[in-house]
């Protein structure tokens, strides 16, 4: 069983070869997908409840020794994200089968899916800063494809926008590690916590966790770094959408918490202060393009761009409570946005178009639809029965335990407005007189429904069942609030 | 000898940071080609440049060079290849299709 950890990332990457010898038969190709997303689930539970028991896995890949070979190591973090990541998959591949179309079906796009899950489940594993920015590049070349898959005007030039934005945030990237190396000489990531204990935050160390930030914060999409975000998710199918928005972003928020919680803890009066104050405008800047427009596309993927500002400023409080509350809150945002991002796909394929404006009614003739996209919702704002709540409140616990009362306060106040947006589709879009949209009896609106319809099942037992898994949660913030228990379970010796 | 190599690399990079922010679209993928470049010269400076035999065990050499970052060059090279060749064919694409290589006229959203 040592080598179990792999398994989550082998098992996407050798369906998607195998994929590829299937290119044109479609049925076979679903069959595939599906049934291996579904066993990869069973597997990364497997590896939750692995990790639960006995403390962090660690794998040195072909039996190098720690800081000389490549290590993964799966925390209790990296293994939830990674369960998490597993779900997402699956019923994104499930909602794909009635909704992405034959054309792109035949074109590579289950392939190009499970690339981006190894990409992403890669990224969440591993323990080497270059391995990860190995697994940054597989993912961001499975979303080029997944983004341009199709051809239509819209996705060919987002994606050109998209494309250029991270070749120059992997060549930060690149330029960081070369730093760090130079630095500290090694590239295990817990190695280099080590090697930064003994040098002491100089100033060199300072400018690298900033570069760090700048990286990742292009992944990521936090205040300076998020032009680029509205306008490629906005382009792709609904599937699509929901595994960038669910799942893309957070490898960079994921990323962060990583560096800045491992590597960058010894001067965290400039790092982590200006990491508080970027996260904060972040917040400010999602909510106002969260109610400013009026197309349900660009409302939840600025809502992504809040919920990115919520997790980084318990990241950034370092205190206990928030680590807890940003692990929490990850996790459910992932599970919630990938929801969401499905049920504004099922309202665009009824109605034909993303304008609020131009759709009413909705909940007469699809109740299942309008009671689901509801309780999302609410799931969504953090009203108190639902998963968004105790996540929530750890983070301004935490933040006004550290007496960051502005910071926390404007937590509070998102949460007002991000509800705000999202009733407003609602209201808006289910309530009214009910229209009659062409071509809307094609739609096989209650075939799309299972997939979300299961991920808000989900999110709803999560936060109802907060007592069971809140177990699981602190140990993921343990690691991440106490790094010598990451660095003596990859290195051993030490 | 690291020294030279900096200023090289600064100068690469301004040449590619002014080539992106320029309008055409293929002057922004030959900054991005040679921002890459200045990536990789920048690893291979910064593993070190004292003089040593190359990393290889038949040379009878009593110092090599780091091997390291030849390697990351090597993975970082293959990578920002693919990427390229993917870029230019979309942008081969993205001319067909919208008949311009100008990033002023591939603003908006369709429905707006």
């Amino acid at each position: 069983m040592i080598n179990f950890l792999i398994l989550p990332l082998l098992i996407p990457f050798l369906t998607g070869i195998l994929l590829i010898f299937f290119a044109k038969n479609v049925v076979i190709q679903r069959w595939i997908a599906a049934i291996s997303a579904l066993f990869n689930v069973v597997i990364a539970f497997l590896l939750v409840q692995k990790v639960r028991n006995d403390g962090i896995q660690t794998l040195d890949v072909s039996s190098w020794q720690a800081p000389f070979g490549i290590t993964l190591v799966s925390d209790m973090l990296s293994a939830l994200l990674v369960l998490t990541t597993t779900i997402i998959a699956f019923t994104s591949i499930i909602y794909s089968f009635r909704s992405i179309g034959v054309e792109r079906e035949k074109y590579f796009y289950y392939p190009a899916l499970n690339f981006l899950i190894v990409g992403v489940i890669g990224a969440f594993t591993t323990g080497d800063i270059f391995n990860l920015f190995v697994f940054f590049e597989v993912l961001l070349m499975a979303s080029y494809v997944l983004l341009v898959l199709g051809g239509t005007k819209i996705q060919l030039r987002e994606t050109i926008k998209y494309i250029l934005v991270n070749v120059i945030s992997s060549a930060l990237f690149v330029i960081a590690v070369a730093y760090l190396y130079s630095v500290v000489g090694t590239l295990n990531m817990a190695h280099i916590s080590v090697r930064l204990d003994d040098l002491g935050q100089s100033g060199i160390i300072t400018v690298i966790a900033v570069l760090f930030l700048i990286v990742f914060g292009l992944k990521g999409g936090i205040f300076p770094l998020y032009f680029w975000l509205p306008g490629s998710y906005y382009a792709p199918p609904a599937p699509v959408m929901a595994l960038f928005g669910a799942l893309l972003t957070k490898v960079g928020v994921y990323a962060i918490m990583r560096t800045y919680t491992l590597f960058f803890i010894h001067d965290t009066g400039y790092t982590h202060q200006l990491l508080m104050i970027l996260t904060i405008i972040t917040i400010v800047v999602g909510v106002i393009g969260a109610i400013a427009f009026s197309d349900i596309k660009k409302i939840i993927i600025y809502n992504i761009i809040v919920a990115i500002g919520v997790i980084l400023f318990g990241v950034s409080v370092m205190t206990p409570d928030s680590l807890t509350g940003s692990v929490f809150y990850l996790i459910h945002d992932m599970v919630i946005k990938a929801a969401l991002f499905l049920l504004i796909g099922i309202m665009i394929a009824i109605t034909g178009t993303s304008d609020l404006r131009k759709i009413s009614g909705l909940i007469r003739r699809y109740p299942g639809l309008g009671w689901t996209f509801f309780i999302a919702a609410l799931v969504l704002a953090g009203i108190p029965p639902f998963s968004g709540f105790v996540g929530k409140v750890l983070i301004v616990k935490g933040g006004f335990e550290s007496e960051q009362f502005w910071g926390a306060g404007i937590v509070l106040a998102s949460s007002l407005l991000v509800l705000f947006s999202i009733m407003k589709i609602f209201i808006n879009g289910f309530w009214g007189t009910p229209q009659d949209y062409k071509g809307e009896t094609n739609v096989p609106v209650r075939k799309l429904l299972i997939a979300p319809v299961i991920l808000v099942t989900i999110s709803v037992l999560y936060g109802v069942g907060s007592e069971i898994i809140f177990p699981y949660i602190s140990q993921a913030a343990e690691t991440l609030a106490n790094p010598s228990v990451y660095i003596e379970a990859v290195l051993k010796e030490w | 000898m690291e020294t030279s190599m900096s200023i090289l690399i600064g100068v690469l990079f301004t040449i590619g940071t002014y080539l992106i922010l320029t309008k055409s679209l293929l002057r922004i993928i030959l900054g991005t080609s040679i921002i890459s470049h200045g990536v990789n010269l920048l690893i291979l400076t910064m593993g070190g440049l004292k003089s040593g035999g190359p990393p290889l065990l038949g040379q009878h050499d009593t110092t090599f060079t780091d091997s390291l970052p030849q390697a990351l060059i090597l993975t970082a090279i293959v990578i920002n290849f693919a990427v390229t060749a993917l870029f230019l064919v979309l942008s081969y694409r993205t001319y067909k299709t919208l008949g311009t290589d100008n990033m002023d006229q591939l603003r908006g959203i369709e429905d707006e």
